[in-house]
């Protein structure tokens, strides 16, 4: 079979009306466990204010790319710009540890799609969404009570539970104690990685719908993975199609769902919808 | 002043598990001014909304361009970049269908309003209020999830939702598809009181008769070549 994956239609110019710089930019970034390239010289720019959707089959390096964008692991290569007035540094992938942590605590927050690896599941609610605000040095507990409170209000999850633990709670409602973490700083960058998978549907919808009303009342720009074309159609702005470690397609996300181009886009799209 | 200047344009989807090109419109030239309205007709499956979804960009075209008079300058929309086909929709250029994709839990003026939320001044829910009533839908399903709605009622909602905000082209996908008479009516009023604020639109009409006083120029796509003519007299019998 010939291998038309390049068939691309019409080449595209660079941004010229888009008003703002990217406010994440990232450039050659590669990844390798053992011998597996599992990220392959990706290169994404996320603007202010945009949902930034990333699909592609499991193994395919969707979630190692969030996993480097939220500084959990050294990048082999790569450099990886925040562009907000409080970071400097060029590269992100170039700071030391402690700097990293700092970048990560006050502008990056992430939503795991296993609510384990996002909280202490012994720990009250609350507490889990005030430790954000423990870790930057505030002391004061009515201070910390309120803003675990309006964090845990702004993703939708009922006042009258905050102080039981994640342990106790259903799935949808750790993905919103998780949500409440993830916003109580009100960071520049919002990372989701599979937020509403293994949810049953009814659940889901409720999540979904909770993320997009955020999105559309804070504006915060966010990168979503996931391999739920429908999550995807409901959120992102754009899309990048992963495969074996590389971006194979971008576009918007009307686009890539109704006209794919590459080989594989349109066997995930056809096989999905 | 032209609006928008069409030239060689040509769409083929590529197929790859069946390896072939489904060719749909080859080198297609047109022209659109400010406040003009053209219509695009031929047979079932000729392209009429593919054309349409080219220039909204959710199709990628194959080869030629469409030169887009924006308020920054000229664009071309075959192969401006993602984020600034994003710019253009957010401000510009609006695509009415004819289905609404409703979204879970969500209601019926939440739906209209979260479309109309970026044009300050009046309030977003206020502004959605008043296009459900141009509209047609009753107050007693404002609050309700438009995905239990009648095919007729949903698509009042949907050209509420795709018609709130001010735009300078319009793409028409068969928005009289499923309604009312009366909604038919509503929908007239309302295309012809933007085209007189300038706003262009080309569109694809089941019964172009609703809309007939309103064109001034058709595209008719055909197997063999694409035609365009000053008359379109024939279109209002």
């Amino acid at each position: 079979m010939t291998d038309t994956s390049s068939r691309v239609p019409i080449s595209l110019d660079p941004p010229r009306l888009v008003r703002q710089q990217p406010l994440v930019k990232v450039e050659g970034l590669v990844k390798h466990y053992g011998r597996i390239r599992a990220v392959d010289q990706v290169d994404l720019e996320v603007y202010p204010g945009e949902v930034l959707g990333i699909v592609g089959e499991s193994g395919s390096g969707k979630s190692t790319v969030l996993r480097l964008l939220n500084l959990q692991e050294p990048a082999d290569a790569g450099t990886y710009r925040l562009n907000i007035p409080q970071v400097r540094a060029d590269n992100l992938f170039a700071l030391d540890r402690f700097q990293k942590r700092e970048i990560r605590t006050l502008h990056i927050g992430v939503v795991y799609q296993h609510p384990h690896l996002g909280l202490r599941m012994g720990y009250t609610s609350s507490g889990n969404v005030a430790e954000r605000l423990l870790i930057t040095g505030e002391r004061n507990f009515a201070v910390l009570r309120k803003a675990a409170h309006d964090s845990l209000a702004a993703s939708e999850f009922p006042a009258d539970r905050m102080d039981d633990p994640p342990a106790v709670l259903s799935g949808g409602m750790q993905q919103r104690v998780q949500l409440a973490k993830a916003i109580a700083l009100k960071p520049a960058l919002l990372l989701l990685d599979e937020p509403t998978t293994g949810l049953d549907v009814s659940i889901q919808a409720t999540v979904l719908d909770t993320l997009k009303r955020l999105q559309r009342e804070t504006n915060i720009t966010t990168i979503l993975v996931s391999h739920d074309l429908g999550v995807i159609r409901t959120l992102a702005d754009r899309v990048i199609v992963m495969q074996h470690g590389r971006v194979i397609e971008t576009g918007l996300t009307d686009q890539i769902l109704e006209d794919p181009q590459a080989v594989y886009t349109q066997q995930l799209v056809y096989a999905k919808l | 002043m032209p609006i928008l200047e069409v030239n060689g344009y040509t769409k083929s989807f590529h197929i790859h598990h069946l390896n072939r090109e489904i060719p749909v419109f080859d080198a297609l030239d047109f022209r659109l001014n400010e406040g003009e309205f053209l219509l695009v007709t031929g047979p079932n499956g000729i392209g009429k909304s593919t054309l349409l979804r080219c220039l909204y960009r959710s199709y990628r075209p194959t080869s030629g361009e469409a030169l887009y008079h924006s308020r920054y300058g000229t664009v071309d929309l075959s192969r401006a970049a993602d984020v600034d086909i994003g710019v253009l929709r957010e401000e510009e250029i609006g695509f009415v269908t004819q289905f609404l994709r409703p979204r879970p839990r969500v209601s019926a003026l939440e739906l209209v309003a979260e479309t109309g939320a970026h044009t300050g001044g009046q309030s977003a829910i206020a502004q959605a209020e008043a296009m459900l009533t141009e509209f047609g839908l009753k107050p007693e399903l404002w609050q309700a999830y438009p995905a239990t709605f009648s095919g007729g009622e949903q698509q009042k909602v949907n050209l509420a939702r795709a018609l709130i905000r001010p735009r300078r082209l319009l793409l028409l996908d068969e928005p009289t598809a499923s309604l009312d008479a009366a909604t038919r009516e509503s929908l007239a009023r309302r295309l012809s009181d933007l085209k007189a604020l300038g706003v262009a639109m080309i569109g694809v009409f089941h019964h172009p008769e609703d809309v007939a006083h309103l064109i001034d120029d058709e595209i008719r796509l055909s197997t063999s070549q694409v035609s365009m003519n000053g008359d379109y007299s024939h279109v209002a019998e």
